[in-house]
């Protein structure tokens, strides 16, 4: 129930507060999203959507850093897993 | 960056795994709160991986899953008033009442009608004026801004035909019923990810510091639950009861704000029940008292009903992690998505029916 998908802003077709709509692009799906909460998302921005409302524009530098930990575990452990 | 092949990454996982099993001194009990989890663990099989060190159980965060049968009755009866569109989540439609269920009472007449969102229940009441629509608002902190957004925008758009039927639920007030019960088991736990998008994580360093259980905010693709997991391993060995966030590219502290200052206007905290855990308190949201117009509760008055429980279910127990899925005679058996006893069986999220998709026939050939 929880699901939350990411997409990513291609346009802000209402930006009136309470109001703000925006077009949201699911990798080759569009479907027009709420985002009255969250008013700093922008054009190229990745929103995370649950049930047509975006909850949060997602921070590509975080997923970057926790992403590059976790490489660096994994190499520390020699690459082992397979 | 897409956010989602990266964290699905197959080498990457094998490696945390690896790194769980070296960094576990002993066994480790550890609870994955939402249901969307459960379906990344068991469909992966992360647990498998994880080595017999950690014991991963499956939390109540199915807000399907816990919507008692009374408020499924009550939703079927309010179906078949004469005149209602009665809209509804997909996964509840399913879930077995007393005697029937929401998509028997549409074979019956009744106009039930999915949606996507409460938005979109709005919308189906602004193009049928001449009839009454209700929203079933199931969910958790993760559905209720936007649920709040539906009820709001009603209000000030002067839309009187709609209203909704609130079984909304808080995660934090369950975890919290868990940790104090005498059978508790679990020493750690992963915490929703996108139910702490919405609300942050202020309410869990209290129950952290009370039950001394280390909370990882944890998002919902292998590579971050194996992550969350490494993360809690970390802090159970180190003996640290701490709040931490591994779902950092969405989950800040403070949460969203915005989000929820929509529910603060739109709903207060009641006392609610819960499937398999009894009257939880302050552990629901319905409409605040400044919007009883759009409260299906107060514009529509039932007669009174009684409901029962299928008793043949235990997925009480699966919901509180006292048991699993296959510890049930009846599951795959009496008990399928096709014909559920119980709404763990209805639900994709539901914990007996990603066993039931993925680990059917496991274990036949053992003897």
């Amino acid at each position: 129930m929880c699901l939350a998908v990411p997409g990513r802003v291609i346009e802000v077709t209402c930006d009136e507060p309470f109001e703000r709509t925006g077009r949201v692009d699911f990798g080759g799906v569009v479907k027009s999203v709420d985002l009255t909460c969250v008013p700093e998302a922008g054009m190229g921005d990745y929103v995370i959507v649950h049930v047509g409302m975006a909850l949060a524009v997602l921070d590509e530098s975080e997923a970057e850093s926790v992403l590059d930990a976790l490489r660096e575990l994994h190499s520390v452990m020699g690459g082992e897993g397979r | 960056m897409r956010y989602l092949e990266e964290f699905r990454d197959a080498d990457l996982s094998l490696g945390i795994a690896s790194s769980i099993k070296k960094l576990a001194t002993r066994k480790w009990t550890i609870m994955e709160v939402c249901g969307g989890q459960t379906h990344t663990i068991v469909s992966h099989g992360l647990d498998d991986l994880c080595g017999p060190s950690i014991d991963l159980v499956h939390g109540p965060g199915c807000p399907v899953c816990v919507t008692p049968v009374a408020t499924i009755d009550e939703a079927i009866a309010m179906a078949c008033l004469p005149g209602v569109i009665f809209c509804t989540f997909g996964d509840v439609i399913r879930v077995p009442g007393t005697d029937s269920d929401l998509l028997s009472a549409r074979g019956g007449g009744a106009d039930v009608r999915t949606v996507y969102s409460p938005l979109d229940a709005l919308e189906i009441a602004k193009m049928n004026p001449s009839r009454q629509v209700v929203f079933f608002a199931v969910g958790f902190e993760t559905t209720a801004p936007a649920n709040a957004l539906a009820a709001l925008r009603a209000v000030e758009r002067g839309v009187e035909n709609f209203s909704l039927l609130s079984a909304m639920v808080l995660v934090v007030p369950a975890m919290q019923a868990l940790c104090r019960s005498p059978d508790n088991r679990v020493q750690g736990f992963l915490a929703a990810g996108h139910v702490c998008t919405v609300t942050g994580t202020a309410e869990y360093e209290p129950l952290a510091e009370e039950h001394r259980v280390p909370i990882v905010v944890t998002g919902f693709e292998p590579v971050d639950i194996l992550s969350g997991l490494h993360m809690c391993v970390e802090s159970l060995e180190g003996g640290k009861a701490d709040v931490r966030i591994q779902y950092s590219r969405t989950v800040r502290p403070g949460g969203n704000p915005s989000a929820r200052d929509l529910m603060d206007r739109a709903f207060v905290r009641v006392d609610r029940e819960w499937r398999g855990m009894g009257i939880i308190g302050a552990s629901g949201l319905d409409l605040a008292p400044g919007l009883a117009s759009v409260d299906a509760r107060s514009r529509f008055v039932l007669a009174p009903r009684e409901s029962r429980e299928n008793t043949g279910c235990i997925s009480g127990r699966i919901l509180r992690g006292n048991g699993r899925p296959t510890d049930c005679p009846h599951f795959g058996t009496l008990c399928t998505p096709e014909r559920p006893l119980g709404a763990t069986m209805v639900s994709s999220e539901g914990a007996c029916a990603a066993y039931h998709r993925y680990r059917l026939h496991e274990g036949e050939d053992m003897p």
